[in-house]
């Protein structure tokens, strides 16, 4: 998909000829986020839609207690040392970001009046700046007022490297100045275009100058309040044991006016996927459970029951395949799967075409993931505006043969195919996980009809994903064929996530492979399509870049995109509840209620 | 006396240092990485991630952190959770009570189903009721908790709706209530424990029993004229206890230690969840303390056992 039919589905959507909700989604088909999706929409000054829930009750409390189970449980409630989505759930209760992304894509304001636009003078025609201002009258759980000093402050915390924040990538190039109370200004080095990275959703929760001032940088560990949080939140902190239980009571100053709802807040943790979705769709203890990666034949046998339902958003994690150009089995300069060697035979273009044209998408997503995943064929699928049209996936023996054959792989006395005395014979590698080693089953017996042979090959996840150097068969080293597994992608816009394409990020033993390309493939016309994205303000031109980016590894056939994850949840049927694939599940709490 | 015990305990700290030093060094060795969950994030730029296991301490040789580790738990600091950031005692002495409670009570429910089925069952050997125990005691520990504890939750919780089978450690509710809601939910992990090590304790009281039931001593008393009831009990069971005794010493750790799967199955709060949940996130503050007070209790309960012994059996001496 190109700029001009961007902009023509962007009129189209003005003139009301297309709905909104279909322009997300075709833009979703060629790899772009629906943040972005949307984004494109309001730098056109079409009117950001509000996809959150519709909030009934017509009073503040009286919801009795709200109980959510996460099978992996919080151990800290500090949003700035939040390593994972679990630790960010529970501090989201407490803490807010000036803005959180709902379900779509669009960025729906919280602790600030208004999300910037241009209309509203929030962001400067460079794209240097972006003006915040601060929604009034918002009090801290200890009566102390929220002001533009809270926010500054959370920048030199997180921005500071001796607080060893998680966040810090998103504060540590920027500015940020008050300019009055209510209002701040983040300055950026170069023009960025996208600039919804720092105060915004996971990375974004403002922290109170008053309690955490003296904790910054090498005591931040220190700090009373990383335990015993007081934010702005719906919920105000009663009581928390890591990795076990989180409690909290209304807030009864909170600042949306009839929220929220619920007098009591539990969040449970421990235990499996499983069982926590036993507990709220079967046994009913639990209103809410997080994450079940469980196969959906379960989910659907424990629906039977009546007492729940499951809910899955889109989110922008991708499970896919790398098919390795360079040599796994050749060690040069004590690296093997160095960009210095060609792989024998996966270096071929055709190889790569067959093989990808023997992976059974739909199987794959109708059998083993169900709700859990989409099929695809393009690595950024959400938001909309950023998927590729162009990139299409077909299952297709027959073909795949023929391509082989055409390009001279003749099938030996064993059935597999060579060329040259080099065998079509590969390891294929992913993290031990049930549905993977599905996949991988699937995938070796369409190839074997074909005349490949594929080894499998899973590997533990704490091993796979880990940064150890002297592990081989961690995912980084790429000491296999090919190799399967999930990336997420943490905030909508792609240009961080696609940073995977580029050729300066190519994991090598030099950078202790700790580069984001794990694929070592790289093309010129991508690296410059990528900078050029990096610094165009047009959401529209900077979409059909990033775009660009996707197909050009796609079309390679170097990653091959199996399905575009969902995020699934269960809740009891009276619960009306907010989850977003764009930020965590808890985004949206305030807004929450029973009917 | 004296001499022996501290004797004893002098030989404690070298296997002490001994089990920490490998405790550690496997650890260390171990594949895996605490910040496993930043790698895949593309948000931590690499160079954060490296400054994070710096301060961490992560990047010093084995030896050097493991000496550091040393020098701080001598003086009491036993380091904080790389997950929580919180120190690591805190940590385990808010599991403490539960297990106790947990696993302290199915201990008991243990031993007041196996000791008196146990001797039951060897004053009458081979008769019906022998025969009942046996075949239920190897069912019961053939059965693992895990498979026993999803049929509870399956039975109990999803097919009749009686029990909770999530479980937690601070009941909202006061008075009776409490102590209600307390049992409905401490049921199930705590009959699953408690059945499964009753199987093991009733077939070693009932052989112990046997062993001393046919010595001279025994049909002297009864001779005497000594009614069976007080034979039983003040003649057998006093002598036969002396293995079962040291195998109930040897459990004690477990009940500090907590019951890994079932703790898991039943979302037990416990010292056993906190372990495993530290060893999958690579917590190795949190596991080294752990382990470290499992093997400490091991060596004190080991010590207490062979005091026991002397006391039982006034043959035995400490010289």
């Amino acid at each position: 998909m190109n700029e001009q039919e961007i902009r023509g589905m962007v009129a189209d959507v003005k003139e009301g000829t297309m709905s909104r909700r279909s322009f997300i989604q075709r833009m979703a088909a060629v790899g772009i986020a629906a943040p972005i999706a949307s984004q494109i929409l309001v730098w056109n000054d079409v009117a950001m839609a509000d996809a959150t829930l519709e909030y009934k009750p017509t009073k503040a409390g009286g919801g009795g207690p709200l109980k959510m189970l996460l099978w992996q449980a919080p151990t800290l409630l500090n949003p700035h040392f939040a390593s994972g989505t679990k630790d960010q759930i529970a501090s989201r209760i407490f803490f807010e970001p000036l803005a959180g992304w709902d379900k779509e894509g669009n960025l729906i304001p919280q602790l600030a009046a208004e999300v910037p636009s241009k209309a509203n003078g929030g962001l400067s025609a460079d794209g240097k700046e972006v003006t915040w201002k601060l929604k009034p009258g918002v009090k801290w759980h200890d009566g102390k007022p929220f002001t533009a000093d809270d926010v500054v402050f959370t920048w030199e915390y997180a921005a500071d490297p001796a607080t060893a924040a998680y966040t810090t990538g998103a504060y540590k190039d920027i500015k940020v100045e008050k300019v009055n109370d209510l209002t701040v200004k983040v300055i950026f080095k170069e023009a960025t275009p996208f600039w919804a990275d720092a105060f915004v959703g996971v990375t974004g929760q403002i922290l109170p100058k008053h309690h955490f001032g003296e904790y910054k940088g090498a005591k931040s560990r220190e700090a009373p309040a990383n335990l015993k949080p007081v934010g702005t939140g719906p919920y105000k902190f009663t009581d928390f044991k890591p990795g076990d239980l989180l409690t909290g009571v209304r807030n009864e100053d909170y600042h949306v006016k009839n929220q929220p709802q619920f007098d009591t807040l539990e969040v449970k943790g421990g235990g499996d996927a499983v069982s926590a979705a036993r507990a709220v769709l079967q046994t009913g203890e639990y209103d809410y459970a997080w994450n079940l990666q469980v196969e959906d034949d379960v989910l659907k046998r424990m629906e039977t029951g009546g007492r729940g339902k499951v809910s899955a958003v889109p989110s922008g994690d991708i499970e896919f395949i790398i098919l390795n150009p360079t040599d796994p089995w050749t060690e040069v300069d004590g690296e093997r799967s160095s960009v210095k060697t060609k792989h024998p035979t996966l270096s071929d273009p055709k190889v790569r075409e067959a093989i990808n044209l023997l992976i059974d998408r739909d199987s794959v997503q109708k059998f083993i993931y169900g709700r859990g995943g989409t099929a695809t064929a393009s690595f950024v699928n959400e938001p909309k505006q950023f998927k590729s049209t162009k990139l299409k996936y077909e299952f297709n023996i027959d073909k795949a043969n023929k391509i082989l054959d055409d390009a001279g792989y003749k099938k030996g006395a064993d059935g597999i195919r060579e060329k040259d005395g080099k065998k079509l014979k590969y390891v294929y590698q992913t993290s031990i996980n049930a549905p993977r080693q599905k996949t991988q089953a699937i995938i070796k017996q369409a190839c074997q009809k074909a005349g490949i042979d594929l080894e499998l090959k899973s590997v533990t996840a704490t091993v796979f994903f880990s940064s150890d150097v002297a592990n081989p068969d961690t995912y980084t080293k790429l000491y296999v064929d090919m190799e399967m597994y999930t990336t997420t992608q943490p905030q909508p816009d792609p240009e961080r996530f696609l940073n995977q394409f580029v050729s300066w990020e190519i994991a090598t033993k030099e950078n202790k492979w700790l580069g984001r390309n794990v694929s070592r493939y790289s093309d010129p016309a991508a690296d410059e399509a990528y900078k050029a994205a990096q610094k165009e303000l047009d959401p529209v031109k900077r979409a059909a870049l990033l775009i660009k980016v996707n197909e050009i590894f796609c079309e390679a056939n170097i990653i091959l995109p199996l399905l575009s994850r969902t995020r699934v949840a269960a809740a009891l049927n009276n619960l009306s509840h907010d989850h977003s694939g764009w930020d965590v599940d808890t985004w949206n709490l305030a807004a929450w209620y029973r009917s | 006396m004296a001499t022996y015990l501290i004797r004893r305990l002098l030989i404690a700290i070298p296997s002490l240092l001994g089990i920490s030093l490998i405790l550690f060094t496997v650890l260390a060795m171990a594949p895996g990485d605490p910040f496993s969950e930043m790698a895949t994030n593309p948000n931590v730029p690499p160079e954060v991630r490296e400054a994070i296991r710096a301060s961490f301490g992560l990047n010093d040789p084995i030896l050097v952190r493991y000496l550091r580790w040393l020098g701080a738990m001598a003086q009491g600091n036993w380091g904080f959770s790389f997950a929580s950031r919180i120190d690591v005692d805190d940590l385990i002495l808010q599991r403490v009570p539960t297990t106790l409670f947990v696993v302290g009570t199915s201990q008991i429910l243990a031993l007041c189903i196996a000791l008196p089925v146990g001797i039951y069952a060897a004053t009458r050997p081979y008769s019906i009721f022998d025969q009942i125990a046996n075949t239920l005691a190897f069912v019961g520990f053939s059965l693992p908790t895990f498979f026993t504890g999803l049929l509870f939750i399956l039975i109990f919780s999803v097919t009749l709706d009686w029990f909770p089978f999530v479980y937690r450690a601070d009941i909202a509710a006061t008075g009776w209530r409490w102590y209600w809601e307390m049992f409905r939910q401490a049921i199930m992990p705590i009959t699953v424990l408690g059945l499964f090590q009753a199987a093991s304790y009733t077939r070693y009281v009932r052989s112990a029993v046997l062993d001393v039931i046919r010595l001279d001593y025994v049909t002297t008393a009864r001779a005497k004229g000594l009614n069976e009831r007080t034979v039983t009990l003040r003649h057998i069971t006093r002598n036969a206890l002396i293995p079962v005794v040291t195998l109930v010493a040897l459990q004690m750790p477990a009940v500090f230690g907590g019951a890994i799967v079932t703790e898991q199955i039943f979302r037990i709060p416990g010292i056993g969840s906190l372990l495993i949940s530290a060893i999958l996130a690579n917590d190795t503050p949190v596991i080294m303390g752990v382990t470290f007070v499992f093997s400490c209790l091991v060596v004190l309960f080991n010590l207490i056992a062979d005091l026991l012994y002397g006391w039982l059996d006034p043959r035995i001496s400490f010289g």
